[in-house]
């Protein structure tokens, strides 16, 4: 037997120990930096003059599902029908965001559709958009009672993850 | 019920492929000729109840049963009927059948045209694929059924990821499992030569079909992966070194090393530790690469199925054939005895060289493909290794690969006069200049890379057909003379022609449309205009239509030239509602020179303009069409006279060398 045969089986050998500690990296949690922290400072007007606006200090004292949306966009209109939802089991508040929309656009979009919001802030610019992190709507964040953001979610919101990522989190903040 | 029967078929292939091992490999050990006849059969039958398998699956996607979970969890009734059948293997588990699948067709395969190999050999290689089989068959039923049953059944399935619901990616899968399974023959036909302790010439001949099979598969199926990405991710781009790509170009690269170093085998015996480590390698990285990016252990948007029970089971697999198979290459290479001896400077000399860049290129290209993973191992720290990185490794690997392509076929086996091989290529030279001259006097835009790049394609491509000239002595034997060796060439001579004329170009459409791309990126509103070369593109305005299982923002372009209607462009965006995703559909129109290619952005605030990105690509299509006539080259040779299968069983092949 001469050594060089040994060759790879030395380097599979490498190759295994590597492969079977990598294995127990999770490589589909992309970290939100924003996780775990306080919510980013905003005080947006609302859609209609008159009416109250959003603003950091609404998201404390309870658990709020903040929710980025925009009459333009498509993919709002899927997850809508599970926002009014929750409006009406009333288990958690709802707030929105609506993101480089025009207010009356806004308005008739929630008025066709049932208005699942306690309250609306215009973010006709986008930059507390770029301040929350959002990569485009629709996207969702439960933040807890002291205004720390605990959940991140990016895209249209399913039935499905709000039962597996959100509910599991209000239960245990709810205790 | 049919879903019962496919997973009891499953369970009998299990056994089948069993009771081929055992026959195969201790038969031969044993010399036992009524179990080694039997290996057939057993491999035979082993087919039989996988296909069974596979049909039963598909027919619970084509009826949409939502009683099994793969179904149920990955088609929706209102996909159209081929994506309900590409969905099948659409998803881990149906996609871990087709593997299965193709390993067993290989094995039936095998079974056919095996008839002249010596009794032992035969056996040998038969079970070592039905040991293949037997593992992952274990592994199917085990860590990833796709029978299994979901109580109650759901009304609808969840659907198919959309961006998998496209032509393209409908039959890349097929073709790359082709390919990467395929390489099993090879690795079977090597584990079986090192238990033989004996490689000769006529066992290269035997293993040569099966790695061009593989081989020539595995590039259709790499060209198609690539395709569908240049029209479907929407970046103009065809090549992203996404580690589920590089896993796929890591068997090509040992393969196309292992097509090459077997011809040293079979014309010279020499070379044959190291062909044997090539097939291993071959077969190990297409394991590799089908499995360990379906483990989680590496990062990837293509890796759809990540468990970690399911990696362990892998990797305890790969241990168990990669480690085996290393074990036994070093207990026993040293056995096989090369005979024929060599100068650097000759046939054998340049095909070594070849080895030695395109395996130093696997090499790199599996380093940087498992560098995150290792620096988050040791340090813990995410990183990504990007584009940069393997053009940078790569290129001054494979540049001076095409160079040397252009001498090899000259080279005479054992010792070459290097000088007067020179003396005959002059010519060829001159006119890689010459078109290297024209195209930076033509072209603003020259690199000295593009130059390089364009003139090493023209130099492969004329040294390739001079060498096509002084074979049939072109204007010296005459029209007649030289139509008559014309016709006496073999085929695998053509077959290299043609392969090696598909790599001058391939290269020259990487090169021309990786460094001469242009793009518009614009924000554009209806009735706005932009110039991308020579061509006038004019947005029409988009509208919404809706498709059979999504919506679609449809943009419209005109494309005139020089006043000249060319043709409407009409990408799209679509979202598909019951995934939850959108995709972006390109436009593209081609002149087989270049494409022009559209992809419409996102609308800004509601009613703002489109964000609209163009893009002139030159000799794009010309990428495609080399793979293709690489791949078809393989074919040519494979169907070369000499790998004919000859009516009459031969059993002396092996006995009378039996001496180590």
């Amino acid at each position: 037997m001469r050594f060089s045969f040994l060759f790879p089986l030395f380097v599979f050998a490498g190759l295994l120990a590597l492969f079977f500690t990598g294995l127990g990296h999770d490589p589909s949690i992309v970290p939100s930096p924003l996780v775990n922290r306080l919510a980013p400072e905003f005080n947006l007007p609302s859609l209609e003059a008159g009416e109250e606006g959003l603003k950091t200090a609404d998201l404390m004292g309870t658990l709020t599902l903040v929710n980025f949306f925009a009459s333009w966009c498509l993919p709002c209109k899927v997850e809508h029908p599970l926002l009014v939802k929750l409006k009406k089991e009333g288990r958690i508040r709802v707030v929105g965001i609506n993101y480089k929309d025009k207010p009356k656009e806004a308005k008739r979009w929630l008025a066709e559709r049932g208005n699942p919001y306690d309250r609306i802030g215009a973010d006709s610019s986008g930059r507390v958009a770029i301040d929350w992190g959002v990569y485009g709507v629709p996207e969702s964040y439960l933040v807890d009672q002291n205004g720390r953001i605990r959940w991140k979610h990016v895209g249209v919101l399913t039935p499905g993850d709000w039962h597996e990522d959100f509910v599991p989190l209000i239960k245990g903040f709810e205790k | 019920m049919i879903p019962e029967l496919g997973h009891y078929a499953l369970v009998l292939a299990l056994f089948a492929a069993g009771v081929q091992t055992t026959l195969g490999l201790l038969g031969a050990k044993r010399r036992d000729a009524y179990w080694m006849l039997a290996t057939g059969p057993a491999a035979s039958t082993q087919f039989l109840f996988v296909t069974i398998a596979f049909l039963a699956l598909t027919h619970a996607f084509v009826v949409s049963d939502f009683s099994v979970t793969t179904v149920a969890k990955y088609s929706h009734s209102t996909k159209p009927l081929l994506y309900k059948i590409t969905g099948v293997w659409g998803n881990h588990e149906g996609s871990m059948l087709l593997w299965v699948l193709i390993l067993a067709i290989f094995g039936q395969a095998l079974v056919a045209f095996s008839k002249e190999l010596s009794h032992t050999l035969r056996a040998r290689v038969l079970g070592i694929q039905g040991f293949l089989s037997t593992g992952f068959l274990f592994f199917i039923l085990f860590a990833s059924n796709p029978f299994l049953r979901l109580d109650p059944a759901p009304m609808d399935g969840q659907g198919l990821n959309p961006l998998l619901q496209d032509p393209g990616l409908a039959f890349h899968p097929p073709f790359l499992y082709l390919g990467y399974v395929g390489f099993s023959v090879a690795f079977a036909f090597a584990i079986a030569g090192l238990l033989e302790g004996h490689i000769d010439s006529s066992w290269a001949r035997r293993v040569r079909p099966w790695v061009l099979t593989a081989w020539a598969f595995l590039t259709i199926g790499i060209a198609l992966g690539s395709w569908w990405a240049y029209y479907e991710l929407g970046w103009g781009g065809f090549w992203f070194w996404d580690p589920v790509e590089n896993a796929s170009l890591l068997p090509w690269l040992a393969g196309t090393a292992l097509l090459h170093s077997l011809s040293v085998v079979e014309k010279r015996e020499s070379l044959k530790s190291w062909v044997v480590l090539l097939a291993i390698l071959a077969f190990s990285l297409s394991l590799i690469g089908t499995f360990l990016v379906r483990s989680g252990v590496l990062v990837s948007v293509h890796a759809f199925a990540t468990d970690p029970t399911r990696g362990i089971f892998i990797l305890a697999l790969l241990t168990l054939t990669i480690g085996g198979s290393l074990v036994l290459f070093a207990m026993r290479a040293s056995k096989l005895k090369s005979v024929g001896n060599f100068e650097p400077l000759s046939r054998e000399g340049g095909l070594l060289l070849n080895n030695l860049l395109l395996v130093t290129a696997a090499a790199s290209v599996f380093l940087g493909t498992l560098y995150p993973l290792i620096l988050e191992v040791l340090i813990d720290e995410k990183v990504s290794v990007g584009p940069p990185f393997f053009n940078v490794i790569v290129l001054p690997l494979l540049l001076p690969l095409v160079f040397a392509m252009g001498i090899g076929p000259y080279l005479p086996w054992k010792r070459a006069d290097f000088l007067a091989i020179l003396g005959r290529l002059w010519a060829v030279a001159l006119a890689a200049f010459a078109v290297a001259g024209v195209i930076a006097a033509l072209y603003s835009g020259k690199s000295f890379l593009a130059l390089l790049g364009v003139g090493l394609a023209a130099w492969l491509f004329f040294s390739n057909l001079l060498l096509l000239a002084e074979r049939i002595k072109l204007f010296r034997a005459g029209p007649s003379g030289s139509l008559a060796r014309l016709h006496a060439l073999p085929l695998s001579f053509f077959g290299m022609f043609v392969a090696h004329m598909g790599i001058a170009v391939l290269l020259a459409g990487i090169t021309a449309s990786t460094l001469w791309q242009t793009e518009q990126i614009r924000a554009m509103q209806s009735g706005n205009e932009v110039t991308i070369a020579g061509y006038r593109v004019r947005f029409e305005g988009v509208e919404r239509i809706s498709g059979p299982n999504y919506l679609s923002d449809r943009g419209t372009f005109r494309v005139t030239r020089g006043g000249r209607e060319i043709t409407n462009l009409t990408p799209e965006r679509r979202y598909y509602p019951i995934e939850g995703q959108w995709t972006t559909e390109a436009a593209i129109y081609t002149t087989w020179l270049a494409d022009l290619y559209a992809v419409l952005g996102e609308q800004a605030d509601g009613d703002g303009p489109w964000a609209v990105r163009l893009y002139h690509n030159p000799l794009v299509p010309w990428i495609w069409i080399g793979a293709i006539l690489a791949a078809f080259g393989g074919g040519l040779s494979l169907a070369d006279r000499r790998y004919r299968v000859k009516g009459k069983p031969k059993t002396k092949i092996t006995p009378k060398a039996e001496k180590g």
